[in-house]
């Protein structure tokens, strides 16, 4: 085994906590369709893609995230065509007020498809893809010198790792042993003119990771327990790599493992349907 | 050049303990005073100028002033985008430190000329560009550099480059420094050209002409007042650059002039035509682009000869 697997699933005084990381993920699920209905703009599916692990991320392991604190941990989007997944957990945990998250892509707001670092806890403005696991570099390594507790999670879209900076980034890391460094892979195996097997082959993502010298993880990027344990799984020295396995769209049938939906918009019926579906999850964690 | 940067660097980190450097595997040698006095806040981050701007990125967010060092085509062509979208998109104190300005490296071919950089760097309206012009004001840049809360670009000769006389390493933001006083017409130069400047102006002093003569080492994206005044007494100014005119000094005056509705001819040296073709000396290659003190002085002496005709119309 070339890689290393996540630790056994969380036990039962962990319930609680899961349930709270449900519930979050179908109330962002609720706030991602309803802003990007509402702004009439793509990139649904990727925010989609990403709710679990944001809501993981923010929701469970980012220590004092979105604030201005020294010792927070640090948060880079580098796939920020996710950013409505991201503006909606800093929303539902309180650390976005509603008037500013309703101001999703309307005239002069900060909040456009990809973050802002004007966007008062953003500490990175994203984009551009491939560019930002350099700068979780750089983080982790000012924060190793500050001897800072703060720790640097960077997530990334699995065709994002068509770039060659990536891997730039990803040779200084292990050679710089940063571990307090995680990055996530959002391996939803599409992008947005195919699937990545068809456009550029990533296979074996993990063994990949692991011969560049990142202790590499395979999860479950739609099951909270799994993406806990692989998170918070002891660390080896190395930086850790976890690639989490999702769908594009998921949550809402008609999108789900559609490349379409990397870019499409709503109409009004399938806004409908897919509200219907998220709130059904909704109705379901209340029951 | 390079030395006189590393000495004021140097003197920068030893009153500013935040300052750092890191280098995409270059400055063999050159960087070893730095690297070896502060061992922790110097990174050979390998052949990967992207990841280094990245990276200085991730360190500036972390309250650190970083310099990012490799040959100036390398450390901003090649990682312009990433230069953007992380210290001039976030406004941090990272100095993109470019070795090797215009033809520099001559006889090394055209991947190795650095023609374009102060005009893409330009474009950034927060970015800081300096081309110093001698050592002495390498090493007063990097001290202003060192004083600002943004990014910049500041590109050097390489080794060896003279000492401008009446220069005194003076620098300051918007300035040009007057080197030498004049009237008839004036001549403008912008980095490590500056030494062919002079020498075209004392060829013109010896024909009986008294050429103005400064040095503009910042480079602003907009005309300044102090370069509008200059211009203003001006019958005539040759500008003087060792890069594209398109979006450097050149292009910088030529909108100072404009904008200010100033009646002042303009000729701009620099660099032109294709990037492929013979290379040699640096020596070979300025003469080819018309940057050697004798075109130089023939290009003054034909903008004063147009002054004229049209005065006599």
């Amino acid at each position: 085994m070339a890689f290393s697997k996540p630790s056994s699933p969380i036990a039962g005084s962990n319930s609680t906590r899961l349930a709270r990381l449900e519930h979050l993920s179908r109330q962002m699920r609720r706030g991602i369709l309803e802003k990007a209905y509402a702004a009439k703009v793509g990139h649904i599916g990727s925010a989609l893609s990403v709710a679990d692990i944001l809501s993981v991320l923010w929701g469970g392991i980012l220590r004092d995230a979105g604030t201005q604190a020294p010792g927070r941990d640090r948060f880079v989007l580098c796939k920020g065509h996710a950013a409505l997944g991201l503006y909606a957990a800093m929303h539902f945990i309180g650390r976005m007020d509603q008037s500013t998250f309703d101001s999703y892509c309307m005239d002069d707001t900060h909040l456009g498809v990809h973050p802002e670092p004007t966007i008062p806890g953003v500490d990175v403005g994203t984009g551009s893809l491939g560019q930002g696991l350099s700068v979780a570099c750089g983080l982790a390594v000012g924060l190793r010198l500050d001897r800072s507790p703060g720790r640097v999670y960077a997530l990334l879209s699995d065709a994002e790792c068509n770039e060659g900076q990536v891997w730039e980034a990803a040779q200084f890391a292990a050679h710089h042993k940063l571990d307090n460094l995680t990055a996530l892979v959002d391996a939803n195996g599409t992008q947005a003119l195919g699937r990545t097997e068809d456009v550029l082959d990533l296979s074996p993502m993990a063994r990949r990771w692991e011969a560049f010298g990142w202790q590499a993880i395979e999860a479950d990027g739609h099951d909270h327990g799994s993406l806990l344990g692989a998170i918070e799984a002891p660390r080896d020295g190395r930086p850790r790599m976890i690639i989490a396995k999702t769908v594009i769209g998921k949550g809402v049938s008609y999108m789900e493992d559609r490349v379409a939906w990397h870019y499409k918009s709503m109409n009004a019926d399938e806004f409908a349907r897919g509200l219907a579906e998220v709130d059904g999850g909704l109705e379901e964690a209340a029951a | 050049m390079r030395n006189a940067f590393v000495d004021g660097l140097v003197e920068l980190a030893l009153a500013d303990p935040s300052v750092m450097l890191l280098t995409a595997d270059l400055g063999y040698n050159v960087l070893d005073p730095f690297a070896h006095e502060f061992p922790d806040r110097f990174i050979n981050v390998g052949v990967a100028e992207q990841n280094m701007a990245g990276i200085a990125t991730g360190l500036a967010m972390t309250g650190r002033r970083v310099f990012i060092y490799s040959i100036a085509t390398f450390a901003t062509l090649r990682c312009f985008e990433q230069f953007r979208n992380g210290p001039a998109l976030h406004n941090l104190p990272v100095c993109v430190v470019g070795v090797g300005a215009g033809y520099s490296y001559g006889n090394l071919g055209p991947s190795h000329f650095a023609l374009e950089d102060v005009a893409i760097m330009r474009a950034l309206p927060n970015v800081r560009v300096v081309a110093p012009a001698d050592p002495d004001q390498a090493r007063s840049a990097v001290r202003a550099i060192g004083a600002i809360p943004g990014p910049a670009y500041l590109r050097l000769g390489k080794g060896g480059n003279p000492t401008v006389p009446g220069l005194d390493g003076r620098f300051a933001w918007n300035l040009p420094e007057i080197i030498r006083p004049g009237s008839e017409i004036a001549m403008i130069a912008t980095g490590a050209v500056a030494p062919e400047t002079v020498a075209a102006a004392d060829r013109l002093a010896l024909k009986g002409i008294q050429a103005r003569v400064a040095v503009m080492a910042h480079l602003p994206p907009e005309p300044t007042e102090e370069l509008t005044e200059l211009l203003r007494g001006c019958r005539g100014v040759l500008t003087v650059e060792e890069g594209r005119v398109t979006g450097g000094l050149g292009a910088l005056v030529a909108q100072t002039i404009s904008q200010g509705g100033l009646n002042c001819r303009l000729q701009m040296a620099g660099a032109r035509g294709e990037l492929a073709g013979p290379v040699g000396s640096r020596e070979f290659m300025l003469a080819g682009q018309g940057l050697d003190a004798d075109s130089l002085a023939d290009q003054a002496l034909g903008l004063l000869k147009r002054k004229t005709a049209t005065a006599k119309t």
